[in-house]
């Protein structure tokens, strides 16, 4: 007795390889799980919203492999506090079981020109816009209108894969089409 | 002057040796057993708040608001458990006690009752205060829209102090995080947040 309170610890005669392998593969779940939706993720882009500042994969594995993978914080979520031109993934307004990544162009109180018309729109409250950067392909907040900022799951910011695409994601901001208040 | 010095120095000698003695590689094993396990088990309470069950606090100015749910949650003071099953796999009612981020401020939690799903046709009235028996002419302002794709329609048990969907219209699904089933707190409040229609 080394300690006053040391741990007890189990004796099992028979060691069941099985049974210590669940418990290793629950803590590693648990763990897993924790720090993906806490502090970041890993996310495999599909589409091509967002070329050229992601190329992506057809779904499918090894689809998942041949395009980006990126790297997604979730440190964001705790105050909400996002800048003009992140790169951020929400759930899809249409259908929550989707996520997309597009470009934040404007911010809760600003003004903004839709492109192509002379529209101009104020962004609510608790809102933001979002565009993807392939503007033919994309399908974002020029067709779902503002998304409130409570379905953002996380900022993308770096990539991960392929090796030779390792690098930070720029924030690009959109000057021209958007006056903050 | 030497028999202290020489004191001193046997002191420290001793104090090195007791040092030397202590099992330092257990202590530091045992901490990392008790560190791990700390962790564990906050994962563990992460988890099964996230995707099970979790509890809600009513409070007049940070999480849960305060009126807008009267009779059925009280002003503060409410404890009540939300579950985090429903919402993720679709089978939400109408008539469920839903939490989620505001659509105007993601830092605000709010529970309203769910009154219409997607596709659904809901009517409502603004300010129901400014209609009276006693006026002659009433003039009453009906709404009706279908709920869109993706979005429910959510209103505060207590309208004349809610803001809900009449303001700020249908809210996405993805921004409900939990249906409150249950109020654990007071004790002579406990029940089933009943469904009401």
């Amino acid at each position: 007795m080394l300690l006053p309170c040391k741990l007890q610890k189990f004796d099992m005669g028979t060691l069941n390889p099985l049974w210590f392998f669940v418990k290793k593969s629950m803590t590693v779940a648990l763990f897993g799980i924790t720090i993906s939706d806490r502090f970041a993720t890993v996310y495999s882009l599909t589409g091509t919203s967002m070329s050229p500042t992601f190329t992506t994969s057809s779904p499918g594995f090894p689809g998942y492999l041949k395009g980006d993978i990126v790297l997604v914080e979730k440190f964001c979520l705790e105050k909400y506090k996002f800048s003009r031109g992140d790169v951020i993934a929400f759930k899809s307004p249409s259908d929550h079981k989707r996520e997309f990544v597009k470009r934040l162009i404007a911010l809760p109180g600003d003004w903004m020109q839709i492109s192509d018309t002379s529209d101009i729109l104020k962004i609510p409250e608790g809102h933001c816009w979002v565009e993807g950067d392939n503007k033919e392909f994309s399908l974002d907040s020029r067709h779902f209108g503002p998304i409130p900022l409570g379905l953002v799951q996380g900022r993308v910011t770096h990539i991960i894969w392929p090796p030779q695409r390792i690098s930070k994601v720029e924030r690009k901001v959109a000057m021209e089409r958007v006056r903050s208040t | 002057m030497s028999t202290a010095g020489s004191r001193i120095a046997s002191f420290l000698r001793g104090a090195a040796a007791r040092f030397g003695k202590v099992p330092w590689r257990e202590i530091r094993e045992d901490a990392f057993e008790r560190a791990a396990l700390v962790l564990k088990a906050a994962c563990f309470v992460h988890v099964v708040n996230a995707y099970v069950v979790g509890i809600a606090f009513v409070r007049p100015s940070s999480t849960v608001r305060g009126p807008s749910m009267l009779p059925t949650i009280n002003l503060t003071g409410d404890v009540v458990a939300v579950e985090r099953v429903s919402p993720r796999w679709g089978s939400l009612a109408v008539g469920d006690v839903v939490i989620l981020l505001s659509p105007e401020n993601p830092r605000k939690t709010v529970a309203k009752r769910v009154l219409g799903l997607e596709g659904d046709a809901v009517t409502f009235v603004i300010d129901p205060a400014r209609g009276s028996a006693f006026q002659t002419v009433v003039v009453v302002l009906v709404y009706l829209l279908q709920v869109p794709e993706g979005h429910v329609w959510v209103q505060g048990d207590n309208i004349y102090s809610s803001r809900d969907s009449r303001q700020f219209g249908p809210v996405p699904y993805g921004l409900i995080q939990g249906r409150a089933f249950c109020k654990v707190w007071p004790p002579e409040a406990v029940g089933l947040i009943g469904q009401k229609l």
